[in-house]
């Protein structure tokens, strides 16, 4: 009796699953499937059979560039990533380390920054850039980028490097390591898991931010997002050659994260999950 | 060598006096347990000798030398601690080995030590493994290996039993004591388990709110408590108090008498209860009993007395072995 009960019950929670799963990627998944239409068929109504060209793949690099935004976005997200992590890895240990009564509301004050509209600050931003020579510049734009994520990167570090036991530490001090010893031998290798999941998720978050990536460049620094955004004005609106540049401009992402999964799962889950 | 002295150590964190003053001293070879109720400050004092807290104020040498401002690691003791505190990436092999690599130790000592240390704590065939994949009596061993490799001059244990089992508490318990048995070492104990301090001690030291009530061999403790504190601490099931007129009849503020110098009769006794609740453990029953013109009363009997609730029982307390505790708590010479 309580076997078929739970037989159901797992059942129903699979398909639950499945359901949501599906209703979240359906997007993507109606992008990959317009891509490969025909413009009169990607405006002719909802359907999910394509006549399966590729043309619109051919047009979209035969118009614009694809190479240039593409690795605008590498240098743009691994480079802003990098520089978050250096200046948020000796805060986050700071914090979780030798915390101060102040460090809570530190924290609070970082997260703050980010529940503020961007919208807000583009103007002083905007002339800032402007006046400083930074408007479509690589450099520019990797500041920005490292500014905006560098709350969550520091939050992530942070509740990673809080679950690192200080009974271990103090072990490792009486086994006689030193500072150096014990960050070496102890510190890091516990912390790396932690290190690389953050790097993956703001590399991610880096990737897809479209707001200051948009607005701040024009051509050279230009990433993915903005090539993707170039094609929903000039020449009308091309569904299919749009959702050909949106597949091409997700897909190195969408594949880093697929191979990566277990990594970001356990990032995002820590602290939560015994 | 490993004798350690504290001299007026205090400490205070803010503005908590955890540990007003204390003075202390271990001999060369003693098995030493602190035990206290939790909050008792018996797991900073341990925490003040392995160097891990710094002492407010006072002194402590170990081996007459004053290592009140030296680092942990230079003070020559190991420590397990209650969570294992073992290296999570690495094998049982390395974790031992740790100690040894930091002090620079050549690579064919370090394993032959390492071997060694296996062997004597049955981890041999656990050596390439890491401590997730062990059960948690293997793991509280791992911890003590690598504290025996370094061959301290004390081991400090910070209840190191309690995240375990009954049935492997109770086997760790007398591992740890024939380790002691065999390496002559002295260890410091620390549990609020007085189980663990009756069974293991050469010395007791029991303390409450950072001050140290008593100090002894396990059995001086038992017989002869200080005091109130003392006295309701050391021994299971817990000594009975019985203020009013009895006290009064034997010149006491409090008369204290413990459940096993009862005795019980079914025929006649001086106090006369009723069975509230009697738990038959097999060999021993305790029985709960309220006294008429007593209070509530435990008392051990033997197994086969056969008292059940709601019955009508005699006592009559071994006036021998009564302790008598003034208007102070203190206990009264006899």
């Amino acid at each position: 009796m309580a076997r078929s009960v739970t037989t159901r019950h797992k059942i129903t929670a699979t398909a639950a699953a499945w359901i949501v799963a599906l209703i979240i990627f359906f997007p993507i998944l109606y992008t990959v499937i317009t891509s490969i239409k025909t413009e009169p068929e990607a405006i002719a109504g909802f359907s999910l059979i394509p006549s399966g060209t590729f043309e619109n793949y051919v047009t979209v690099q035969t118009q614009r560039d694809y190479f240039k935004p593409f690795m605008n976005s590498v240098v743009l997200s691994v480079g802003s990533t990098i520089l978050a992590l250096i200046i948020a890895i000796p805060a986050a240990w700071a914090m979780a380390f030798s915390p101060t009564r102040r460090t809570k509301d530190i924290l609070m004050w970082m997260l703050s920054t980010k529940m503020m509209p961007a919208v807000a600050v583009l103007v002083p931003i905007y002339l800032m850039f402007r006046d400083f020579g930074l408007l479509d510049t690589r450099i520019g734009l990797t500041v920005m980028l490292t500014l905006i994520n560098l709350p969550i990167v520091v939050w992530m570090l942070y509740t990673y490097f809080r679950e690192i036991p200080g009974e271990i530490l103090e072990a490792a001090r009486m086994d006689g390591a030193g500072l150096w010893q014990e960050i070496v031998y102890v510190l890091t290798p516990m912390a790396v898991p932690g290190i690389a999941s953050t790097l993956l998720l703001n590399i991610i978050l880096a990737w897809n931010e479209a707001f200051w990536t948009i607005r701040l460049t024009t051509t050279n620094a230009a990433p993915l997002t903005a090539f993707i955004a170039s094609f929903s004005s000039p020449q009308g609106l091309f569904w299919a050659k749009l959702s050909a540049a949106s597949t091409m401009a997700i897909a190195p992402i969408l594949i880093l994260g697929w191979f990566s999964q277990k990594q970001l799962v356990r990032g995002l889950t820590f602290g939560a999950v015994k | 060598m490993g004798s350690i002295t504290l001299k007026n150590v205090s400490k205070t964190f803010g503005e908590a006096k955890v540990i007003p003053s204390i003075d202390l001293e271990i001999h060369d070879g003693e098995f030493v347990v602190f035990v206290g109720p939790s909050g008792c400050g018996k797991s900073t004092l341990l925490r003040l000798i392995a160097g891990l807290e710094d002492v407010s104020a006072g002194q402590i040498l170990i081996d007459g030398k004053d290592v009140t401002a030296a680092a942990p690691a230079q003070r020559g003791l190991a420590m397990v601690f209650q969570s294992y505190a073992l290296y999570p990436h690495m094998s049982v092999r390395n974790n031992i080995a740790f100690p040894l690599k930091m002090a620079k130790m050549d690579k064919a000592a370090i394993d032959r030590k390492v071997t060694d240390a296996a062997r004597i704590l049955n981890l041999t065939d656990y050596l390439e493994r890491r401590p997730s994949q062990l059960s948690g009596g293997q793991r509280q061993r791992v911890a003590i290996g690598r504290a025996i490799v370094r061959e301290p001059s004390a081991f400090l244990f910070d209840e190191p039993l309690s995240n375990l089992d009954a049935a492997l508490r109770g086997t760790m318990r007398l591992e740890i004591s024939e380790l002691h048995h065999q390496l002559k070492t002295t260890m410091i104990y620390v549990t609020h388990d007085q189980i663990e301090a009756m069974t293991m001690a050469d010395k007791i030291v029991v303390l409450n709110r950072g001050n140290i009530e008593q100090v002894g061999s396990p059995l001086e403790l038992y017989r002869s408590p200080k005091n109130l504190f003392v006295a309701g601490f050391i021994g299971s099931p817990r000594m009975n108090f019985i203020d009013g007129a009895y006290a009064q009849s034997k010149n006491a503020r409090t008369a204290g008498i413990r459940p096993e110098h009862i005795g019980l009769s079914k025929d006649s006794g001086l106090w006369t209860g009723r069975v509230t609740v009697a738990e038959h453990l097999g060999a021993d029953t305790f029985l709960h009993l309220d006294v008429e013109g007593i209070g509530p009363v435990t008392a051990r009997c033997d197994g086969e007395f056969g008292a059940h609730h709601g019955d009508k029982v005699y006592m009559t307390p071994d006036e021998a072995k009564l302790h008598r505790f003034d208007d102070k708590g203190i206990a009264i010479k006899a």
